[in-house]
Parts: structure tokens; C-alpha cells; sequence
């Protein structure tokens, strides 16, 4: 009889926890009858399956497990009056006995887990508790927020979603576009949380960008029609490709420039940059896309010198219209400085009016450097360092204020 | 099918309406009350005089102690309201993002607790 180890049970659990909890919503209605049933059926598993080996199929097998305990459990609270439990049962009652379309089951969860109605760090705790089986200790540590305040917020998050409605269901053509915004925006503040690693534990913070990898992936494979969701999937392969050159063993920041790239990912960046060609022919972009199509521009350069700056600056140009935010702005000056000199970058720095944003301030000092202006980028980096609270790119900026000539 | 409170939030010291834009709040309003109707989702509305004419109870030491309102010293207070029935939350929102429109103020939606059978 094949053993089963732990790990084993872990990668099951992380596989099919989110999708086993969609599936128990749909029959049972409850986010907390699903989540405890799926928990208890994992259980047992622990205890059964080192004896008796891994089942055919795990998720099956874990999914009617919980199905039996949930209805136990709605029995038992119904035969104490629980209106709930009552209400519940009456549904599974009328529910088909085969899973149905399974994969529906984990889009409808994102949907809810997303809600409009809902905020967004407690979008992003959902998503992480239902979707990808995080422990409330693991998401409060990935966030820095104590155990108890994360316990407190994902309680009211299921309470509101029980007690306001808030249906359990893919958004209709009409509303998707709206719908799907706050989804992929909560995948990305994941990833991003994950990787600016601004603080907490390291190794938390490189689990958050597997986790909004694995959901890309994911949404991905259910909604493959959407070239925005593949633009973002894309986006975190190529900006992931590069996590370990972005800062040294002692934890400084490396600019994209300086980093080793030898040591990028190469899986990553072929996978990535095959959706952006397929994203290309399809010719409906989107803001993740553009993105995308810029971080791929950049894993095409052998060495920095070779990089195709005209095409970045086109691709932020194209962004810009789309999205006119501070972040891009001043990505489009970096990409101008390259294209037409530091000069022209600094025009169209100077142009923007960002006045506490300390990557603007950052920037400015680079290029003020650049054309000999020494004693101004000393001030704008100063500034700069001022406006930072990140202690690994305040460090950064100090060495590049102190490395500028008298 | 669930209930819903519409709340309408009226800001103390905003500028008033001119009187045309009260008319086409009125008919916006009333366009909307056919159309709830209509559709079965109206249960009850109704708009209510300012803050200033609220008075507030509540009991002390057995007593009860009647003041001058409002209770709450905010500078918002609930103008008016609607009661309506919806098969969920995002049927709900449907309905009050029509009814900001209509009277142009935000609204606050709340579940009523209880299921209603329809």
C-alpha cells in the first residue's frame, strides 16, 4: 500500500481546499457550514489516509466527505431550531446529487470573495482564506495585522455576505467589466504585497506571489475569454522572473539595470512572453496587458543597453491614455530619459505635479545627476528620502545621495 | 426573497436644490416609486421633514425622558427612505443605484434581519 506523508496531504490541501469550499457554497449556501466541513473532511483524511493510501481522486473524495459531515452538522442545528441550518437543508434537498461544473463553483467563490460591497483588505483576506486555504495566522502575518484583528475582520466578511445577500454567482455580460476589476486589482495587490516584500517575514511575503500566481492561473483557466485576466497572469510571470536579482544577499534593492540577468527566471519569462504574443493577435488590450507587453520588452534584452527603450516608451504612451496615474507618468519620463536624454525626461518630470510622491522625487534626482546638476539632485533625493517609509529603498536612495559628486 | 433599507442621506449645510432641480427630483423620485412598484420590489418610502423637527426618548431610572433631537450630533442625517424586497444584494444595489440618481444623495443600503417568503 503506497504511503501517504504529510506533505502529500499538504499539496492536496492547497490544490483542492478552494475548490472543495466552492463546491459545499453552492450546495449548503454557508460560507461557515462549507469552511468547517471542508476542514473536518481534511481531518479525517490525516487520520485514514497514511493507512490507507491517497484515494483515486483526493478532491472527490474530500468533497463528499465534507458533504456528509455538513449535512450532519445542518441536521443536528436544525433539530435545535437553527432557521439557518432549516433554510439550508431545504436547499440541499432540491440540489442534483452529481458536483455539476466544478470549475463555475470556484469562479462564483472569487466573485463573492470580490464584491464591490465589500472592502478591499477584506476582498484580499477572503480570497486568501476561501480561495487559496490560507490560515487566519498566515494571512494576518503575511499582512502585519495581529491574529485576532484578521480573525475578526474574515467573521464579518462571511457575516455580511450571509446577512446583505450578497449572491453567490458569475456576474452577467453587462456587469463582468465592472465585476472583474476589483478581481484581478485584489490577485495583483497580492502578488505586489508579495513582492515589494516591504516588510514582515521574507519567507510569508514570497508565499503571496506563488499564491496570486496559482490564483492567475486559475482565473486564467476559467476565464480564458478575458484578455485582461491573461495580461495579469503575464504581468507577475515577467515581473516574477526577475525576484531574485532584485536585491542582493543582504537584502539591498537592485535596479533592473544592475541585475545579474543570467539568474532570471527562464520558465517564467517563456511562459510569460508566450501569452503577451498571444495577447498581441487578439488586439483588445487592456491596461495588465500593456504592462505586460512592457515587462516582456525588458526580458527580451540580453544586456540593459540592448533594451528596445522606443517600443517601452510607445507601450507607456499607450498606457498613459488608458490610465492616467502618477505611476505611469514617471515610468514614461524613465522611458523618455532613455529615448531622447535626460533633458527632455527632466521637462516632463517637472511637468507633473506629484509633489508627495517619492518616486517622482527619486527619478528627478537620477536625471539631475545626470546632466551635472548635483546640488538639486542632492535635494530631490533628499526629498525622496523623506517620502519612503520602505527601509530597503530608502537605503538606496541615501547611497545614491551620498555617491553624487561634490 | 430579503428586505432592504434605501436610506437617504441628507449633508446639514449643503447648498439647497434650485426649485427645478426639486422638480426633477420629485418626478425622478415618483418614476422610480412606479417602477419599484411595478416590479414588486416597493414595499414602503417615504421622505422625511429636516433633523431639526426629531425629538428623542429614552428611559432613565424608570422614567422616560423625553429631549429635543436629533440623536445623533453628525451633520448627516437620514432624509427619507425606501423599504424594498430583492432576491439578493446586487438586485438591491440595482435598485438604489437608481434611487441616488433619482435624488441625488447617497444612499445607504442595510439588510433588514429575517428572511421574507415570497
Amino acid at each position: 500500500m503506497p504511503a501517504v506523508s504529510d506533505s502529500e496531504i499538504e499539496r492536496v490541501f492547497r490544490e483542492e481546499y478552494g475548490r472543495a469550499v466552492a463546491v459545499l457554497v453552492r450546495s449548503f449556501g454557508g460560507i461557515d457550514t462549507a469552511e468547517e466541513a471542508v476542514q473536518e473532511a481534511f481531518t479525517v483524511a490525516v487520520q485514514r489516509w497514511p493507512d490507507t493510501g491517497l484515494p483515486p481522486s483526493p478532491a472527490g473524495w474530500i468533497i463528499t466527505t465534507a458533504r456528509h459531515r455538513a449535512i450532519d452538522r445542518l441536521r443536528s442545528d436544525a433539530a435545535r431550531e437553527d432557521r439557518h441550518a432549516k433554510a439550508a437543508l431545504v436547499h440541499v434537498g432540491s440540489e442534483p446529487s452529481e458536483e455539476g461544473p466544478v470549475r463555475d463553483d470556484r469562479l462564483r467563490l472569487i466573485f463573492t470573495c470580490c464584491h464591490p460591497a465589500l472592502a478591499t483588505d477584506v476582498q484580499v483576506a477572503l480570497t486568501l482564506r476561501l480561495l487559496g486555504g490560507l490560515s487566519t495566522v498566515e494571512i494576518a502575518r503575511a499582512f502585519i495585522v495581529p491574529e485576532a484583528t484578521m480573525a475578526q475582520r474574515l467573521v464579518r466578511a462571511k457575516n455580511k455576505i450571509r446577512d446583505a445577500g450578497i449572491p453567490y454567482r458569475v456576474p452577467g455580460e453587462a456587469e463582468l467589466p465592472d465585476r472583474l476589476r476589483p478581481v484581478l486589482a485584489v490577485v495583483y495587490l497580492i502578488f505586489n504585497e508579495g513582492y515589494t516584500a516591504s516588510s514582515g517575514e521574507q519567507l510569508a511575503r514570497a508565499d503571496l506571489c506563488a499564491e496570486a500566481i496559482r490564483l492567475g492561473r486559475l482565473l486564467a483557466e476559467l476565464m480564458p475569454d478575458e484578455p485582461e485576466v491573461l495580461g495579469l497572469l503575464a504581468l507577475m510571470l515577467l515581473i516574477d522572473s526577475r525576484r531574485r536579482t532584485r536585491t542582493t544577499s543582504g537584502g539591498d534593492l537592485v535596479l533592473l539595470a544592475d541585475q545579474d540577468r543570467a539568474m532570471w527566471d527562464r520558465g517564467r519569462i517563456v511562459e510569460g512572453q508566450a501569452i503577451v504574443r498571444s495577447l498581441l493577435r487578439r488586439n483588445r488590450p487592456g491596461p495588465y496587458q500593456i504592462q505586460a507587453a512592457i515587462n516582456a520588452v525588458h526580458s527580451d534584452a540580453a544586456t540593459a543597453s540592448a533594451t528596445d527603450w522606443r517600443q517601452i516608451l510607445q507601450l507607456y504612451d499607450q498606457l498613459f491614455a488608458m490610465t492616467p496615474t502618477r505611476v505611469v507618468a514617471v515610468n514614461r519620463a524613465v522611458a523618455l530619459a532613455e529615448v531622447e536624454g535626460a533633458t527632455a525626461a527632466l521637462a516632463a518630470v517637472d511637468s507633473l505635479d506629484f509633489g508627495d510622491y517619492y518616486l517622482l522625487h527619486a527619478v528627478r534626482a537620477d536625471l539631475l545627476s545626470r546632466i551635472g546638476r548635483n546640488g538639486e539632485a542632492s535635494n530631490a533625493y533628499a526629498a525622496a528620502i523623506a517620502l519612503t517609509s520602505n527601509a530597503v529603498e530608502r537605503t538606496f536612495l541615501e547611497r545614491a545621495r551620498t555617491a553624487l559628486p561634490a | 426573497m430579503k428586505q432592504y433599507l434605501l436610506s437617504v442621506y441628507q449633508v446639514d449645510g449643503e447648498p439647497t436644490l434650485s426649485p427645478e432641480a426639486t422638480q426633477t427630483m420629485f418626478r425622478d423620485v415618483d418614476a422610480l416609486n412606479a417602477e419599484m412598484q411595478s416590479a414588486g420590489a416597493w414595499v414602503f418610502a417615504g421622505g422625511l421633514h429636516p433633523a431639526t423637527t426629531a425629538s428623542v426618548l429614552r428611559v432613565k431610572d424608570g422614567e422616560v425622558l423625553t429631549t429635543d433631537g436629533p440623536f445623533a450630533e453628525g451633520k448627516e442625517h437620514v432624509g427619507g427612505f425606501w423599504v424594498i424586497q430583492a432576491a439578493d444584494l446586487d438586485a438591491a444595489l440595482a435598485w438604489a443605484s437608481k434611487a441616488t440618481r433619482a435624488c441625488a444623495a447617497p444612499i445607504e443600503v442595510r439588510p433588514f434581519d429575517g428572511i421574507v417568503e415570497a
